[in-house]
């Protein structure tokens, strides 16, 4: 055990068993599973992906990119989590990935013996012959070869939620700066939101346990944090990654609710996706240590110098005896005292010759660590002084980079500062400060007065007011640094997680990809699951060297979201499964279920598909049975999806006049018309019918699929283009159950059901009127008819609909689903949607002559234009014939299947019980002219190629006397 | 240098040292044959076939950042030639055939893999429309099949087909379809034309384009006048600013697309899996990565990011296709700027302007479509006249109404 | 990103709807097919300042001019068509 006896902000009263890899260890609240695991003195925990080299810990947060694990079992699976922010919980299981057999003999490591022939790119160059072996031979072994771990085979188990958060100040990162900011914000009375990735606030206050007004730094972030809880109008939000800054002060959030626990509460969501809405934002993420590449940098034990202070303040865990402090700065100084206080033994390097001994350290100037030992874990520090130094931790201090991700986010582009040896924030997003050590701040007493600051302003800016914070005292000693990225050697990796080195960098510098750009993309270089976070500035150095630049002129990489890689279900949300979208029901669905309907969907409507009988065989008997009760007796069907729009006012005329191809001011009131709009370019918008119930007002209906688009349709009419007229449009699809009663007895049914005078005279095809209905029911009739019959609509409040369509049934009227609906329509010869499918013209569909001569319309000029008045254009026609099936193409007989003879397809089919055949429409080049000869009907898809008759799309009723019986 | 396993062998066993640059880093020269403006894949595949084909190296291809810095490198890397229209469907399926040959004719790995396109349907009318368009490629030549539910369950495990809100009802399947290895296809193209002499001229910006008596003379760039006899444009995302530079005013609005990628895993999607009752479109990477993407943002954008709302959108499409999305993390995403057109179909043609030529309107589809798209361009800059396969992307179309219309959309650019 | 809807005020964009660039006025019933064919197609589509017309269709169902920035996506005004 490497767990100190004292010390630490780990639980030690709370233990909890936890495994890897099948073997069972025990750490403490407040662990995460990597200072768990070196506590227990594992330090191998992964490999590596393309030399599966052994991996240990590297970091202590969110940048880590060598110890990735599966987490949790089952369908709770998840790949790739890093150990560094797991939180440890009782029973926590995880495994090691991307290995075979096991973690410590791994035969893909033989991989790393091929290294000079994986080199960057080296995939581009080869595996091309013979072409057809990459499907089948080298793309099948690379796929299994790559990817990390395995993600669950099953359904996510856990619930996900979105929420939505506004805010004044928003604070990103709870370490001293944001502490700072969030305090100084608030307390002018703004509403705050303070939202950090770790699980306890402090951030490096935590890591590096330094002094503030004299009490330990955890003490102070303690005593600020119960402040901020305290005010009304702050939201801590712990364990929450702002992974992303969007437009207008919007962020992405995604806070881990439950991954803490081994499942969520019932009810709990896992993970919450936020999006922030904040006036100001203060950027206080802090920095992240880089490491150094020297040949052997990736063995387990060596370590970031800032995450082994961490691990030893933190979590008690002395990550090892024998320490090497490899530092190309003072930062690192401050690792080694905390080893030694902690009793380590400590070799400092420091490449600067005027590097000095400390009490109890042992200092080489001057020197570099050009080489490691150890099989599966350091055993050895090589120097180029040519010592070798016997270590079991070895921590590298490569410098800083400010973690500025958000900054970048909307494109502002980071700047080198030469001094500092970082890149520096750009132009931040509207809105955003960015503060401490994110902006180059590096003492604690500047992060805490930048923070103080950032946070006041960010108050002042959004109309608070108060006084500046009195700050405690804290070390304001800058850290001297030298810039050092980079000791020449073989594997020295610079990307850890992709094995990619500074040779692969120098290779690709060597083949012309000298943009930053290109060299990270043919060396993969900062596109693991890490981001690059510790590797891009070292990459850019030695690219810069092999390029010679310096690393300003190289430049850097964009930063886009997110800054982390955050949970697709998160952002997912509850809409999933049958959540994914609302679902609409009509006011008759119960009634429908009740009636042994079942439902079809079509777009966001269930709408009954047929009502089965006992003793039907399938639906085929029901929907056969159901048009024939419409053709021979009386049907209804619930037609309530169909878009229901009123236009109403002085105006309302003159604007639908406009709107719809054919004339409607002349239309009388108590009066319907058939319809088509057209969109501005000519073609068909869609169809329907529009009553005129008084003189000012319009009753108008569109299909069920284009009720939104018609109804923005006519609002952009209007107040785009015809705001002079007076008119209100109201969307009022749910606010009447629509119900078509069709077939030759729909007069006696209906006279049976209403008080209404239903004759000929007085409701003539093409009528409408308001009428009262038995029971007391109000409502509307209209009398229209889609299916070739006589027929009417009766339009009545939602609530009444079920009361109507009891005394329909009563009177004798059966009900019909949308498939006989659309049998009826075919036989009928209406276009519907397979017809209107937005590459139609009124021509094309038979509808020519509706199109005004005499007024201006939406669509009247450029429904004119050549390509759409071509007589060879496809039109509308039946036909009748076997196998005939939706989708088919059409050819003429004999002609060989080629695009060039191409007629045209078929538009709709069924089966018609009325004329025992299988009919459809199409449209055909040619169209009228090729009635009564005989086309090839070519469907290879379902293994179908007949022949059918082209007949007129109308099959019942031609000349329309039923209708208007 | 040909590219082969031996010479890995050979240049490993010598330390890697003696690689030369892919291609070369010419000064411009006064004047060129021929001007392309753009090196993305569309501009660098017009260059390598206007060299292979047609004999024309006096070429050079300007190229404002780095090469293959558009959306050839912003994008899901899917390819298919599964149109429905005849204006479309010949011309996607040469670019499949292309596809298919690209890697021995540049001698490049671009890791073409046709591991299949699978668009799902949700309904009987979806299932008829995809016949439809099936029937229509099977008439182009193009493999096509329609998948019922059961076998779609077959193919693609993992895929959630019933407790859904639109249940899976089957499939239109190319299994010819795939993926390829998106930056390859550029440098593969940047490497071949350079091989055969064309000069590849990188952070030369245009600022103008020169016209005399209505001919076209030579580009002003960052680094000078350049002459030229002939200009192609194939900058797709920002046509309208450069065309603009020439006068023209195009049916174009240019629009971010985003797309997306998890953290890599092993296999657990195998094909190309589309959703129909949405918009996602889903593959896996050879390195693990799953790519999706979804709609447009749908406002006007050269920023080249986009927003929340449609962040939210895609996740919910991609768990609701396949559930155990749920649990893993998206690593990256990206924004590629679309020219998006006002039919959806692109535009190969010349311009008014003589010497002038245009390629654009690339709306989603501009990746698969980039070695027919530089084929037909260098025939249509070689011969003065456009090639029968791009015979219908003619610039005057919308005026003449022969619009390709794939989805019905109409005139309104961001819903295609 | 956020729409300062001039009725409902600011909101965010997904909540709007748009059909892209503020067409020109419409021509006139007996305008030549060019004039309809540049009112229909041809589009500026700056790099910059851009006119756009958005509808807050889960709002108030205004339809909105709105200057925004194409490159920066900053919104300089939005006022509703039909005051």
């Amino acid at each position: 055990m490497t767990r100190l006896p004292s010390g630490g902000l780990i639980d030690r009263a709370q233990s909890l068993r936890f495994s890897f890899d099948g073997r069972g260890y025990q750490g403490h609240a407040g662990d995460t599973l990597a200072s768990a695991l070196l506590a227990n003195g594992v330090k191998l925990v992964g490999r590596s992906f393309k030399y599966h080299r052994p991996r240990g810990i590297w970091g202590l947060g969110s940048e880590e990119p060598n110890a990735l694990v599966e987490l949790r079992d089952g369908a709770r699976q998840e790949p790739n989590t890093r150990a560094t922010t797991a939180e440890l919980f009782e029973g926590l299981a995880a495994r090691s990935q991307n290995r075979w057999p096991s973690l410590r003999f791994d035969v893909m490591a033989l991989n790393g013996l091929f290294g000079p022939l994986l080199s960057a790119g080296f995939y581009y160059k080869t595996f091309m012959w013979p072409a057809s072996f990459w499907e089948k031979v080298y793309e099948p072994l690379i796929r299994r070869a790559a990817g990390l771990g395995r993600a669950a085979t099953a359904p996510d188990p856990d619930a996900y939620e979105r929420m939505h958060a506004h805010c004044d100040v928003l604070v990103v990162g709870g370490g001293p700066t944001g502490l700072a900011a969030a305090l100084a914000a608030a307390r002018c009375g703004a509403r705050v939101v303070l939202a950090d990735e770790d699980f306890r606030l402090g951030g490096r206050l935590l890591a590096d346990a330094p002094e503030i007004g004299g009490a330990p730094g955890e003490v102070w972030a303690a005593l600020v944090l119960a402040e901020l809880a305290s005010l009304p109008d702050v939201m801590l939000l712990p364990r929450t990654t702002i992974f992303g800054a969007f437009d207008h002060g919007t962020y992405g959030a995604v806070q881990r609710v439950a991954d803490h626990l081994a499942e969520p509460a019932p009810g709990q969501p896992r993970q919450r996706g936020w999006t922030i809405v904040a006036k100001r934002v203060v950027l206080a993420a802090g920095a992240v240590e880089r490491p150094i590449a020297f040949p052997g940098n990736d063995r387990p034990g060596v370590m970031s110098a800032a995450a082994a202070r961490g691990y030893l303040n933190r979590y008690a865990v002395l990550p090892g005896q024998r320490a090497v402090v490899f530092t190309a700065g003072d930062d690192g100084w401050r690792t080694a005292r905390d080893l030694r206080e902690a009793g380590a033994e400590v070799t400092v390097v420091d490449p600067r010759d005027s590097a000095r001994g400390d009490k109890g350290l042992r200092v080489v100037a001057g020197a570099r660590v050009v080489g490691t030992g150890g099989r599966l874990g350091l055993s050895s520090v090589r120097l180029d002084t040519g010592e070798r130094i016997a270590a079991d931790v070895l921590a590298v201090a490569g410098g800083w980079n400010p973690t500025l991700h958000l900054a970048s986010h909307q494109g502002g582009r980071p700047g080198w500062d030469e001094s500092l040896a970082a890149f520096l924030p750009g132009t931040p997003p509207p809105g955003m400060a960015v503060a401490g050590a994110a902006a180059g701040r590096f003492t604690l007493a500047a992060c805490l007065a930048d923070g103080a600051a950032a946070g006041l302003q960010a108050a002042r800016d959004t109309g608070h007011e108060g006084q500046p914070l009195a700050l405690p005292r804290a070390d304001d000693e800058p850290a001297g640094l030298r810039a050092l990225y980079h000791v020449p050697g073989r594997k020295a990796f610079v990307d850890f997680q992709h094995d990619v080195t500074a040779d692969d960098i120098a290779l690709a510098a060597r083949e012309g990809f000298r943009s930053v750009e290109h060299a990270k993309r043919y060396t993969t270089l900062g596109m693991a699951t890490d981001q690059g976070r510790t590797a891009n500035v070292v990459g850019l150095a030695i690219l810069a060297e092999a390029t010679g630049r310096g690393i300003a002129e190289t430049g850097t990489t964009m930063f886009r979201p997110p800054y982390t890689p955050v949970t697709i279900g998160a952002l997912a949300g509850a809409q999933t499964g049958p959540d994914y979208r609302p679902t609409r029901l009509t006011p008759l669905h119960a009634w429908s279920a009740r009636h042994g309907a079942s439902f079809v969907a079509t777009g966001a409507w269930l709408r009954p598909e047929w009502y089965a009988r006992p003793g039907e065989a399938g639906w085929r008997d029901s929907v056969d049975r159901e048009v024939l009760q419409v053709r021979k007796a009386v049907g209804f069907c619930d037609v309530s999806t169909l878009g229901k729009i009123e236009v109403v006012g002085p105006g309302a005329a003159a604007l639908l006049d406009f709107v719809y191809a054919n004339a409607i001011a002349t239309l009388k009131p108590g009066r319907i018309r058939y319809g088509i709009m057209l969109r501005e370019d000519g073609f068909v918008l869609d169809d329907g019918t529009c009553a005129r119930i008084s003189e000012h007002r319009f009753f108008v209906t569109t299909t069920t699929a284009n009720a939104a688009r018609v109804m923005q349709h006519l609002e952009y009419v209007h107040q785009v283009l015809r705001p002079e007229l007076d008119v209100t449009i109201l969307s009022v699809t749910d606010a009447w159950a629509q119900i078509a009663l069709a077939g030759p007895r729909a007069r006696d049914v209906l006279a049976q059901v209403t008080e209404a005078d239903v004759s000929n005279a007085a409701l003539p095809h093409m009528a409408c009127t308001e009428a009262n209905f038995a029971g007391g029911l109000r409502g509307r009739l209209y009398r229209l008819s889609f299916s070739g019959e006589l027929a009417f609509e009766i339009g009545v409040p939602p609530d009444d609909a079920a009361a109507m369509a009891d005394r329909l049934l009563t009177a004798g009227a059966v009900p019909y689903g949308t498939e006989a609906l659309g049998v009826l329509r075919i036989e009928k010869g209406h276009a519907g949607g397979g017809e209107m499918n937005g590459q139609t013209t009124a021509g094309d569909l038979g509808l020519g002559r509706m199109l005004s001569p005499t007024k201006d319309f939406i669509g009247r000029v450029m429904a004119q234009r050549p390509a759409l008045v071509d007589p060879r254009r496809p039109a509308l026609v039946g036909l009748r014939g076997e196998g005939l099936r939706t989708g088919a193409h059409l050819l003429d007989p004999g002609a060989a299947a080629t695009t060039a003879n191409d007629l045209g397809h078929v538009t709709a089919s069924c089966w018609s019980p009325h004329l025992q055949a299988q009919i459809g429409l199409a449209l055909l080049s040619g169209g009228q002219a090729r009635i009564g000869t005989r086309i090839r009907v070519f469907d290879p898809v379902r293994g179908h190629d007949g022949e059918a008759e082209v007949v007129s799309p109308v099959f019942i009723d031609p000349e329309g006397g039923r209708t208007r019986g | 240098m040909r590219y082969s396993a031996l010479a890995l062998l050979r240049h490993a066993l010598t330390g890697n040292r003696s690689w030369t640059p892919a291609w070369r880093d010419p000064a411009p020269k006064p004047a060129y044959d021929t001007i392309i403006v753009g090196g993305g894949g569309h501009g660098l595949a017009t260059a390598h076939y206007l060299a292979k084909l047609h004999g024309i190296t006096d070429v050079a291809v300007l190229e404002k950042g780095y090469l293959g810095s558009g959306n050839v490198g912003r994008n899901t890397t899917i390819i298919r030639s599964n149109y429905l229209l005849p204006g479309n469907t010949p011309f996607y399926e040469h670019s499949m055939k292309l596809w298919e040959g690209l890697e021995q004719d540049i001698n490049y790995n671009a890791m073409v893999s046709q591991r299949g396109v699978l668009n799902l349907c949700h309904s009987d009318s979806q299932r008829d429309a995809y016949a439809r368009r099936g029937n229509a490629m099977r008439l182009a030549g193009v493999d096509a099949e329609l998948l019922d539910a059961a076998q779609v369950r077959a193919m693609v495990p993992g895929l959630n087909m019933d407790s859904v809100r639109f249940p899976v009802k089957g499939g239109l399947l190319q299994r010819r379809g795939g993926t390829v290895r998106h930056d390859a296809v550029a440098w593969g193209y940047a490497r071949a034309a350079d091989s055969r002499g064309v000069d590849l001229l990188q952070n030369t910006e245009v600022t103008g384009i020169r016209v005399q008596s209505g001919r076209v003379v030579g580009v002003e760039t960052t680094r000078g006048f350049i002459g030229a006899k002939r200009v192609g444009l194939a900058v797709a995302g920002n046509t309208s600013r450069v065309a603009a530079m020439a006068g023209l005013r195009l049916p174009i609005e240019s629009h971010v697309l985003q797309a997306f990628v998890s953290e890599a895993v092993k296999p657990m999607i195998d094909t190309v899996v589309t959703y129909g009752a949405g918009h996602l479109y889903v593959s896996q990477s050879d390195k693990g990565g799953l790519v999706f993407g979804g709609d447009i943002d749908g406002y006007n954008s050269y920023a080249q990011r986009g927003n929340l709302p449609v962040v939210h959108d895609v996740m919910e499409c991609a768990v609701q296709l396949f559930p155990a999305m749920s649990r893993l993390r998206y690593l990256r995403q990206w924004g590629g700027i679309m020219d998006m057109s006002m039919d959806g179909s692109p535009i190969i043609d010349r311009t008014p302007i003589e010497g002038l030529f245009l390629n654009c309107g690339w709306c989603y589809g501009g990746f698969k479509a980039t070695p027919a798209s530089g084929w037909c361009f260098a025939h249509t800059i070689a011969t003065g006249q456009p090639h029968a396969l791009n015979a219908a992307f003619r610039l005057d179309r919308f005026a003449t109404g022969a619009v390709i219309d794939e989805k019905g959309a109409g005139a309104q650019a961001n819903l295609h | 990103m956020r729409i300062p809807c001039p009725l409902c005020g600011e909101r965010d964009a997904a909540e709007f709807s748009t059909i892209g660039s503020a067409p020109p006025p419409r021509p006139a019933a007996d305008a030549p097919t060019e004039a309809w064919h540049e009112y229909l197609h041809l589009r500026e589509n700056p790099a910059g300042m851009h006119a756009e017309l958005w509808q807050h269709i889960h709002g108030c169902r205004q339809w909105l001019r709105v200057m925004r920035d194409t490159r920066t996506h900053a919104v300089a005004s939005a006022e509703a068509c039909r005051p």
